[in-house]
């Protein structure tokens, strides 16, 4: 007979009260661990969403001439003629801190050429992150080879050309190997040719135009990485997708804040319905916990019984309350998502944090009872029999 | 040597008008071994006086020593500690906990005491032998009698082997024949050496003990002793049986 078994004894006596404690506590722990997975994976879904979208950091070299297009309208044509970046300087981008939020990198070279009497753009690109970057693509055909050249829809339009033909550049004779379905962006009036490929045409080896980057963003430091890519590449200018990157960011912390909002309101409920009930179970345990000081219990003894009833109760309640605001969050889930892949899966941080609001809720409630209760006058507790 | 030391104990209930004076004034002493009885109607003070020698009630004024210790100087942890070392209560409804089988009801003076489960289980059992409840050990209070239940309580009140025992009208709810074996126990105890103070409403209780105080509106009115035998401890109804009428044969003790 210990001070822990007096504890699991009145539990087991008392059930319909510790079931009533533990569904305050379960409530409160289960809303929060729902939400908080709700958030977690919409977030993967919305960054899913938004990583099919393509780059969001651009590398540009750096020039002292203002932009001359608006929407789809250019006054002038578009100078090239400014400090490009050398393609192997690209490759420091795998040394920054947040190199691991960074999905695709691909360098681009932009060139004039003339074909069948028209001025037309190639742009020498990596087609191995290609999928990465411009996910939207549709190619009719393939990715072109070495001597190969892809034609964006408006241009094979305007050229006459389909896969298997031959286009001249620059004296070098180049096939087409696919053409990019509608995209309805520049792209569709461009040539695109491997980057090896387009830097012997356009007669600039190692050279490169700009490249754009793909940051995986989950939380996404974009504005930091922005920052690191700066410091390492000083002759760039590197600018992030701002408009995707702030609405991303904007539409998660609405959706997330609101969501905290609401589990702390529905764990105070929780911690409440706890502090109601143990004050109401220590009224009725006053004759015996009369008893217990008559016989020599110190009044730490009493406040050990009832806080550890309120933890017991809340280790159970922390546990159960994770998995059933994990069942909860998946049932919900599809109803936000519309079954687009996002998945809520099991997180030992987000269950030790459970575990640790349960304690801290529970424990946190039962504070002011379990000073009630030792702070009862052992006389007037034993006249209560 | 005195062990427990009562000095002008008074308890005084509410403030200015409507006080109302419980204890008016009660001084003792008693040496170890001894057994003391209060009587007195309802309302006397004698449970008042009870309670502040259990050190669950703290006097208005007056001094409470035992065995040199000053009782009421302690602090409310430290008064725990006093009554878990020094005291045994047996009250008049048993106050036994109805979710705690027996055993466990006995142990639970030692439930807050570090000593090993195997040690505190044989203390139980020990002490339900000593009161004839061996074997009953695992049943629930409601599943034993009054006089069982009763047993239960003294049990729990000895199982850490206090020197003093307190009953509060120790067989208050029981027949004439348990009333005389739970009497028998406690005069067992007491043969011992435990120190026994017990309210009784019942004379015939009152006979086991070597001293009997007399409470009348909070004050001793009256106080008979019985012979001391030599040797020691256990002042039994015999030997008071020629010490009847004391009150008679001098004017009543009137202590303050």
């Amino acid at each position: 007979m210990t001070i822990r078994d007096i504890a699991f004894r009145n539990l087991r006596r008392r059930k319909a009260k510790a079931a009533f404690v533990l569904v305050g506590i379960l409530i409160g722990v289960a809303s929060v661990v729902a939400f908080i997975s709700l958030v977690e994976a919409l977030t993967q879904n919305i960054n899913h969403k938004l990583e099919q979208y393509g780059a969001n950091i651009l590398i540009v070299p750096k020039t002292e001439n203002l932009s001359l297009t608006y929407g789809g309208l250019s006054l002038g044509g578009v100078s090239f003629d400014m400090q490009e970046i050398r393609q192997e300087d690209l490759g420091r981008i795998q040394n920054i801190k947040n190199a691991q939020n960074v999905a695709a990198v691909g360098p681009m070279l932009i060139g004039g050429i003339e074909v069948k009497d028209h001025k037309v753009l190639l742009a020498g690109m990596d087609f191995q992150v290609y999928q990465a970057l411009r996910p939207w693509w549709n190619i009719q055909g393939a990715v072109p080879e070495k001597d190969g050249v892809l034609v964006g829809a408006e241009a094979a339009r305007i050229l006459d050309l389909a896969p298997g033909k031959r286009v001249r550049a620059k004296g070098r004779e180049l096939v087409v190997s696919g053409v990019l379905d509608s995209t309805g962006s520049q792209d569709d009036q461009i040539l695109f040719a491997r980057l090896d490929t387009a830097q012997s045409v356009l007669g600039r080896k190692g050279r490169i135009s700009m490249a754009e980057v793909a940051a995986l963003c989950s939380g996404c430091p974009i504005e930091e990485m922005v920052k690191q890519i700066s410091e390492i590449l000083p002759g760039a200018n590197v600018m992030a997708i701002k408009q995707v990157v702030k609405g991303r960011m904007e539409t998660l912390d609405h959706f997330r804040k609101g969501s905290y909002i609401l589990s702390a309101v529905v764990a105070l409920v929780g911690g409440l319905v706890v502090l109601v009930t143990m004050m109401g179970s220590v009224r009725e345990r006053t004759a015996e916990i009369g008893i217990f000081r008559a016989v020599g219990f110190r009044q730490t003894h009493i406040m050990r019984i009832v806080l550890l009833e309120a933890g017991i109760l809340s280790a159970l309640a922390g546990l159960s309350g994770y998995l059933a605001g994990l069942g909860a969050a998946r049932l919900a889930l599809p109803f936000f998502t519309e079954g687009h892949g996002a998945s809520v899966s099991l997180d030992p941080f987000l269950a030790g944090g459970a575990f640790l609001l349960a304690m801290v809720l529970g424990l946190a409630a039962s504070i002011y009872p379990s000073l009630l209760a030792a702070g009862m006058d052992p006389n007037e507790a034993l006249r209560a029999l | 040597m005195t062990y427990v030391g009562v000095e002008n104990l008074i308890k005084k209930y509410g403030t200015e008008e409507a006080a109302v004076m419980a204890v008016r004034g009660i001084s003792f002493e008693a040496l170890a071994g001894d057994w003391i009885a209060f009587m007195g109607e309802s309302g006397s003070g004698k449970s008042t006086l009870l309670s502040m020698l259990g050190a669950l009630n703290t006097p208005t004024s007056g001094k409470y020593r035992v065995d040199g210790v000053d009782v009421y100087s302690l602090q409310q942890e430290e008064r725990a500690d006093f009554r878990r070392t020094y005291l045994g209560f047996v009250f008049q409804s048993f106050h036994l906990v109805s979710y705690l089988t027996v055993r466990e009801n006995v142990m639970l003076p030692l439930a807050p005491v570090k000593i090993r489960g195997k040690e505190k289980k044989a203390k139980a059992d020990e002490a339900l032998a000593r009161v004839g409840l061996d074997g009953k050990g695992n049943r629930l209070p409601n599943q034993i009698s009054g006089g069982e239940q009763e047993r239960v309580a003294v049990a729990r009140a000895i199982v850490n082997h206090p020197p003093i025992l307190l009953a509060d009208e120790p067989t208050g709810n029981l027949d004439t024949k348990t009333t005389r074996g739970i009497m028998e126990l406690l005069k067992r105890l007491n043969s011992e050496g435990t120190t026994i103070l017990m309210v009784t409403h019942n004379p015939e209780c009152a006979q086991y003990a070597g001293r009997v105080l007399h409470l009348s509106d909070g004050l001793v009115l009256q106080m008979e002793e019985a012979e001391r035998k030599e040797g020691g401890n256990g002042r039994g109804l015999e030997e008071r049986k020629g010490k009847t009428g004391l009150a008679a044969d001098r004017p009543p003790v009137q202590l303050f």
